[in-house]
């Protein structure tokens, strides 16, 4: 069988049934083998970006590995961001990148490139297979590297003549790789510690992160939650995992998270760290971190535990949050028994006042620009009852996604979190689509971030992947406006988006369905129109060009220094909160 | 448990897979990272699949335990083990030509013996020498020649090995 083929059927025996990619001059023979057979769907896109990202959505969305396939060269240097941001944010993906022919391998021969090399500090692991006779194998290990212990991208390299060369084709069923051993089981006397810590501490709290999502645990983070009536902060990558709307949710945390998730993790005594890495997103100074509390901290990456300089961890477990939390809630049952039921009353007094005092609110009047929170806002309460899928890109967006779209389920949320790449959002939601084809998916774009990746708008009409993006639409780069307003004296410096195209016309350009809303009033029938439509929407927000995303914990601030709402020489009009420090526990006014 | 942020040397043996690429990514972690590479050296070992790291590095007890953790995460890396926390034996080797005139000939042949130095190119103008030992000693051994005129220095870097078999610790050093 001829390396080709034995890839096809490598990939079968994994139960892939897509792949995203674009051909090239090195993986002819493999695309050429691709397009006779029907088993596995090639998803061709408008750039090699787009495919990765798109694998990206659907691994995020499903659990399941999302596959590459691009050509060598510039095939492979378009999909260095995706596997970038991959690796910052633990998705499974494995690219199969081609390659010049063996022989020719560092003759500087037509598009090669050191694929290796380039991917060797943004994948958990590559491959460059030599001989034909290893190509099952060694995508055998690929798939287990990526989706095995903390999930990562791969990449295998295929010389041409690898995939023209035959072998006899087996697959092996075990894998042998005696360096890698990922997966550990927390230790019992620390789970036993966590448990007795847990049940003795009078200010809890959750703060749980991706590594919950990608365990599958959110049960059994619902279950701590519940047995030990402990808040639950998530990060941005923890959306979802635990419901936005149960009576224990606090919200995102971090620095555009809500006033009472920041306020509780600065004042509790104990923090539950589940599947989530001290991001410098989320503790603000690290030295003023959560500074009564002990730690406790679930991962099952060893170097995600103790990493963070100044910041101590009481009780490391490391292991699998699913396997762990399994544990820990058998073990808090019995210690919490017979404890003081009113032990947390207290403490949850104070949370409930903050919630109360400092809700995430904005505020929309009828004759004014459409605030970006509002269109956000109704999204969210025209589509909740789909269970939708939500996409984001990045900047003020995202945060105002993250604040104001409130998710119930796990694997809602597809986000660029750790790399922070403008042009996920719009190819991850359709990564998301071609998985579940039957269900909404959403994507919160910006005016800049939508025109990284805009191309794949071809390919969304092309496959009939019917995402429905929302671009809020303020003709900046809000969120680096956002910063210059308040660390550069109001110099926007490259920010303003001239020359944006009209996004109505671009969506039909492509044979897509464009929508524009222009006063509050237009909102909900274009989010309406947009769901009921068959095929790709395109809606065009266009919302107040100067509204900025609070609450704030500028950088380098502790995570009771927020930002409520712009500081006084932003907006002269209605200037009385500016910024809550808990000192004082009081408002400053201007 | 007591974290330290004095910076200290430490020897980390590794065995790895035996492939091409390997070198790459540990040396490629440690520029990624920011950690420091005093010396690095790998050899072959009796199992033609397996190579033998040793790295001499630096850094205070979290960076350390970064870098211990970091390298236990490289798929190809077997084993991982910082020799510094137990009894182990290590030894450095140089090659030095040193510039002798008439007069400084018998001294540098009286430092190179007080060394245990060999001699083992001669020229009417230069000693080569041979030397093993701890970095201690080589250092040391250096710095007595320094004076007389170093034309030109080569050090293998450190290699290293537990005196015990792992697991067995021991709270002896070497030397
Ligand atoms: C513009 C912008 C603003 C942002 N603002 C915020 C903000 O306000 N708040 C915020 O939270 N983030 C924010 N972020 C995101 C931030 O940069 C980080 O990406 C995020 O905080 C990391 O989330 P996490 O801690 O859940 O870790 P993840 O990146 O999701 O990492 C998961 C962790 O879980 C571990 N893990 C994986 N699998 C398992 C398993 N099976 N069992 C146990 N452990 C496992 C991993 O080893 C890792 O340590 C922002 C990003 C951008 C682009
Ligand atoms: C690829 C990439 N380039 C640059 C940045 C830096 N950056 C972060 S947010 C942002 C502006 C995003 O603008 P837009 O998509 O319009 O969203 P908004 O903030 O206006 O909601 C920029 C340029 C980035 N995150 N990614």
């Amino acid at each position: 069988m001829n390396g080709s083929k034995i890839f096809i059927e490598a990939l079968k025996c994994e139960g892939v049934d897509v792949i995203f990619g674009l051909p090239g001059g090195v993986v002819l023979k493999i695309f050429d083998e691709l397009h006779q057979q029907s088993d596995i769907q090639v998803v061709v896109t408008r750039h090699e970006q787009g495919a990765g990202h798109m694998a990206e959505g659907y691994a995020k969305a499903t659990g399941r590995p999302g596959i590459v396939l691009v050509t060598s060269g510039p095939g492979m240097t378009n999909i260095v961001t995706p596997l970038a941001d991959a690796y910052m944010d633990s998705v499974p993906i494995i690219v199969f990148t081609g390659q010049v022919s063996t022989q020719l391998i560092g003759n500087d021969a037509f598009q090669e490139a050191d694929n290796l090399g380039i991917s060797r500090p943004c994948t958990k692991h590559n491959f460059l297979v030599r001989d034909v006779k290893d190509l099952a194998r060694t995508i055998r290990e690929a798939f287990h590297i990526a989706t095995t212990g903390r999930p990562g991208p791969v990449l295998v390299d295929i010389p041409k003549d690898v995939s023209i060369n035959t072998a006899e084709f087996k697959y092996p069923k075990k894998v042998n790789l005696r360096g890698y051993n990922p997966n550990h089981c927390g230790d019992k006397t620390q789970v036993t510690r966590a448990a007795e810590a847990i049940s003795q501490a009078k200010r809890p709290i959750i703060y749980v992160g991706g590594g919950a999502v990608f365990s599958n645990a959110a049960d059994e983070v619902k279950a701590l939650a519940e047995i030990g009536n402990i808040p639950v902060d998530m990060t941005l990558m923890g959306l979802g995992v635990f419901p936005a709307t149960h009576p224990l949710s606090l919200g995102m945390l971090g620095m555009h998270g809500s006033y009472t998730a920041n306020m509780a993790i600065h004042h509790a005594d104990l923090v539950i760290a589940v599947g989530s890495r001290f991001d410098d997103r989320v503790t603000g100074k690290t030295s003023e971190f959560c500074p009564k509390a002990k730690i406790i901290h679930i991962d099952i990456d060893p170097t995600s535990i103790r990493k963070v300089r100044d910041i101590e961890v009481h009780i490391p477990i490391l292991g699998d949050v699913k396997a762990v939390l399994m544990e820990l809630t058998q073990a808090l049952k019995v210690s919490i028994d017979g404890r003081k039921k009113d032990l947390r009353e207290p403490w949850w007094n104070q949370l409930r006042d903050w919630m109360d005092r400092y809700p995430l609110t904005y505020a929309q009047s009828d004759d004014e620009a459409i605030k970006p929170q509002y269109v956000i806002d109704r999204l969210y309460r025209l589509t909740t009852d789909n269970d939708p899928i939500v996409s984001t890109d990045v900047g003020q967006h995202q945060m105002w996604a993250a604040q104001y779209f409130k998710l119930e389920h796990p694997r809602r949320w597809l986000t660029s979190g750790g790399l922070g790449t403008m042009g996920f959002g719009f190819p991850a939601a359709m990564g998301a689509q071609r998985a579940y084809p039957g269900r909404l998916v959403l994507c919160v774009s910006g005016d800049g971030s939508f025109q990284m990746n805009l191309q794949e708008l071809a390919t969304a009409v092309l496959y009939k992947l019917p995402v429905k993006v929302a671009i809020i639409n303020n003709h900046y780069h809000g969120m680096v406006r956002q910063w210059q307003d308040l660390f550069y004296e109001g110099r926007y410096a490259s920010s303003y988006l001239s020359g944006l195209p009209d996004y109505v016309k671009l969506a039909e350009a492509y044979g897509a369905l464009g929508l524009r809303a222009t006063s509050p009033s237009d909102v909900d029938a274009v989010i309406q129109e947009a769901v009921h439509m068959d095929g790709p929407v395109l809606m065009d927000f266009e919302v107040s060009r100067s509204e900025n995303c609070y609450p704030m914990i500028p950088a380098g601030g502790a995570n009771n220094e927020m930002l409520l709402q712009d500081p006084p020489h932003l907006s002269p009009a209605t200037k009385s909160l500016v910024g809550v420090s808990d000192d004082s526990d009081s408002v400053l006014t201007a | 448990m007591s974290v330290e942020s004095v910076e200290r040397e430490h020897i980390v043996s590794m065995r790895v897979e035996n492939r091409s690429g390997v070198l790459a990514r540990v040396a490629g972690l440690f520029s990624g990272r920011g950690y420091n590479i005093e010396s690095l050296t790998v050899a072959p070992t009796l199992d033609p699949t397996i190579s033998m790291m040793t790295i001499v590095t630096k850094g205070d007890d979290l960076i350390i335990e970064q870098i211990l953790k970091q390298l236990n995460k490289l798929v190809e890396a077997i084993s991982v083990v910082d020799l510094t926390e137990r009894a182990y034996i290590d030894r450095d080797m140089a090659i030095i030509k040193v510039k002798t005139t008439l007069e400084t000939r018998a001294e540098v042949f009286r430092i190179a013996e007080i060394f245990r130095a060999r001699v083992i190119d001669s020229t009417n103008t230069m000693y080569t020498l041979e030397v093993t030992g701890t970095g201690r000693k080589i250092e040391a051994m250096i710095y007595q020649l320094e004076s007389l005129g170093i034309e030109e220095l080569v050090r293998a870097g450190h290699i290293a090995v537990a005196r015990e078999p792992y697991g067995a610790d021991t709270d002896r050093r070497s030397e």
